[in-house]
């Protein structure tokens, strides 16, 4: 036996000691980080609502509640629908092609029948919900404003088809939710297959 | 252990002495009480820009009691926080005056703590060695920062909702997991009821806890360091015989004297604000928010309160959103570095060159003129106007290392500037 004490033990056991406790502390802490996710509860909350567009006007806006998010139905008239092409040069992603859309909205119009646009609210920039500001040269927003949706936190500003436009702070187009016509009045809101 | 020696010095021997020399023989009472106040000698030319630190801390006191009585009759959940907070201004005796307390006290906190920068910023009192104490104040200020974002949701107002639907989406600028984590701070695919109870959490247990042991862990660095002075000049150079700095004086009884003058003051002003202007023309509670929070309409003007807007305006500046994100989190984080990026040889402003004086001076206005474009719509001039206070912003600290070491100074006295009165 010898009083020496064995350098080369006591690093091992402490390194080992170190990396068991790590891993400890690793698996420890995943419960409490993974109880931040999204809970069962608020998954199956999320579940698609259907929407009577009978009585929605020419030229109007509907917002109903999908997933707690605003989502805009707009019955656009065939004055806001030529727009569309006019404005393409002064667009940040006109063909739609970074932005967030079902297949079957990626046209000019961002829409199945082209009068009806339905899109999220939610500003693609930090979330807030666009104000529809359809008239052409609205003074809130601006003279040369050619009609469309206009975000009143950080100034973006979107076309008639929740196109955004450059130089604001908006990334991308307004995302469009995956939808379908039930019938030529109803609308399903956050599902495009099956049978509401 | 010597604790059965008996010293005996004390000739009183009454039961008080007793008593202490009892406790100190199990707990370092006297120890500490002569290390930290009647023995901890600061410089004896304080002015009035060294009343922030103590009243700070005098506000999370505030803050710290109002909270735990206003937590009494509060409700975290979207159902009932609304009513919950009308239930505490209009049925709970008193109830109004503790919120009102709670809400300036979060506006006094800020003005406060950004008089105590500031002052840090005229002395040099970031500068070597006192980096690392500024360091821990800037942690206070951060967890500060997220104390008054968590806070702000509680009322479940309209503002509330929408102030941290903005702030949240800003995580979503993160490139690759930003969706992800936006969903996993809300735990819901908005701001929901789950969002508001841990914002509830996070705001009455785990940034106070983590704000009063920064505190703590400031007064341990400032107290090993020494305060700075307005002279920038270090007491400790030039001691007495007695060991003591002849520019020094006990912390108590002269300067808790000090303070408490100061908190006199704080209190009349706090108390003013609180029965007559309680929202302060919409800055300190914000009109919007005195509607229950709708998730389907941003309010018409949306703007943070006050003490974020400097920031605020920052971020909407650049038309770019990522980019806008990235700017605001640096315009933050600069501040960390300052005792790196200063290559100045004198501490205080009164024996800085005129180019510091410029670039302090113009910082301070930006940072003013930020403060106010942010609470305003962001309309094209106004968007010019921050864009090129923005840029000044920046130049204070980026361009630091150059105009402080080619800045002509003046010299330095060994004794600090003092006129009896």
């Amino acid at each position: 036996m010898t009083e020496e004490v064995d350098a080369g033990r006591r690093h091992f056991l402490t390194a080992a000691t170190v990396a068991v406790g790590a891993v400890g502390a690793a698996f420890a802490l995943t419960p409490f980080l993974a109880s931040w996710k999204p809970s069962a509860r608020a998954k199956a909350m999320g579940a698609p609502v259907e929407v009577d567009i009978s009585k929605l006007e020419p030229g109007a806006l509907l917002k109903i509640e999908w997933r707690g998010k605003a989502v805009y139905i707009v019955h656009r008239t065939p004055q806001m629908l030529a727009q569309l092409q006019g404005v393409a040069p002064q667009l940040r992603d006109p063909q739609s092609a970074d932005s967030d859309q079902p297949p079957y909205a990626k046209n000019e119009q961002r829409s199945i029948k082209p009068e009806y646009l339905v899109l999220v609210g939610v500003c693609t920039h930090l979330g807030c919900a666009p104000l529809d500001k359809f008239s052409p040269g609205d003074p809130t927003v601006s003279a040369d404003w050619p009609g469309g949706f206009f975000c009143p936190c950080h100034g973006s500003k979107f076309d008639l088809s929740g196109r955004v436009f450059k130089d604001v702070p908006a990334p991308l187009n307004l995302p469009v939710p995956p939808y379908k016509f039930v019938s030529d009045t109803r609308l399903l809101i956050g599902a495009d297959t099956g049978n509401a | 252990m010597g604790s059965t020696t008996e010293t005996a010095a004390s000739g009183g021997g009454g039961r008080l002495a007793a008593l202490t020399k009892w406790i100190d023989d199990r707990f370092p009472m006297t120890i500490l009480w002569k290390s930290q106040a009647s023995e901890y000698y600061t410089s004896k030319n304080f002015n009035v820009w060294y009343y922030f630190g103590s009243l700070a801390l005098f506000v999370l006191v505030i803050q710290l009691l109002t909270g735990l009585f206003l937590t009494m009759n509060y409700k975290p959940s979207s159902a009932e926080a609304f009513n919950s907070v009308e239930y505490i201004m209009r049925d709970v005796d008193w109830g109004w005056l503790i919120r009102y307390m709670h809400s300036t006290g979060a506006s006094a906190f800020f003005i406060l703590v950004y008089l105590h920068m500031f002052r840090a910023l005229l002395y040099g009192s970031y500068q070597k060695p006192r980096e690392l104490l500024w360091i821990i104040g800037m942690l206070i200020y951060f967890a500060l920062m997220g104390e008054a974002f968590f806070g702000y949701l509680l009322p479940w107002g309209n503002m509330s909702y929408w102030g941290a639907q903005v702030i949240v989406s800003l995580f979503g600028a993160i490139p690759y997991v930003g969706d992800w984590l936006m969903e996993w701070i809300r735990g819901d695919y908005y701001i929901s009821d789950a969002t508001l109870n841990r914002f509830f959490a996070m705001h009455v247990i785990a940034i106070p806890l983590a704000l009063v042991f920064l505190v703590i862990a400031h007064l341990i660095a400032l107290h090993e360091v020494g305060s700075n002075n307005p002279d920038g000049i270090e007491i400790k150079n030039v001691k007495g015989p007695d060991g003591i700095p002849l520019d020094g004086i006990a912390f108590h009884p002269y300067y808790t004297v000090k303070d408490m003058v100061g908190v006199g003051v704080f209190l009349i002003i706090f108390c003013l604000i609180i029965f007559f202007a309680p929202t302060m023309g919409g800055y300190f509670l914000e009109h919007a928010n005195f509607e229950p929070a709708n998730a389907l309409q941003t309010p018409p003007h949306i703007a943070p309160v006050w003490y974020f807007t400097p920031y605020y305006a920052i971020l909407r500046s650049v038309p770019n959103k990522p980019l806008g994100a990235a700017m605001m989190g640096i315009a933050v984080l600069l501040f960390v570095f300052l005792p790196w990026l200063d290559r100045g040889k004198v501490k205080s402003i009164r024996y800085r060159g005129p180019i510091f004086k410029f670039f302090l001076f113009s910082f301070a206005i930006s940072f003013l003129v930020l403060g106010y474009l942010g609470t305003q719509p962001p309309t094209p001039t106004y968007t010019m106007i921050s864009r090129v206070f923005v840029v000044v912003y920046f130049a204070f600290f980026l361009l630091m290392p150059w105009y402080t070491s080619i800045d002509k100074t003046k010299p330095v006295p060994t004794r600090v500037t003092y006129h009896a009165h």
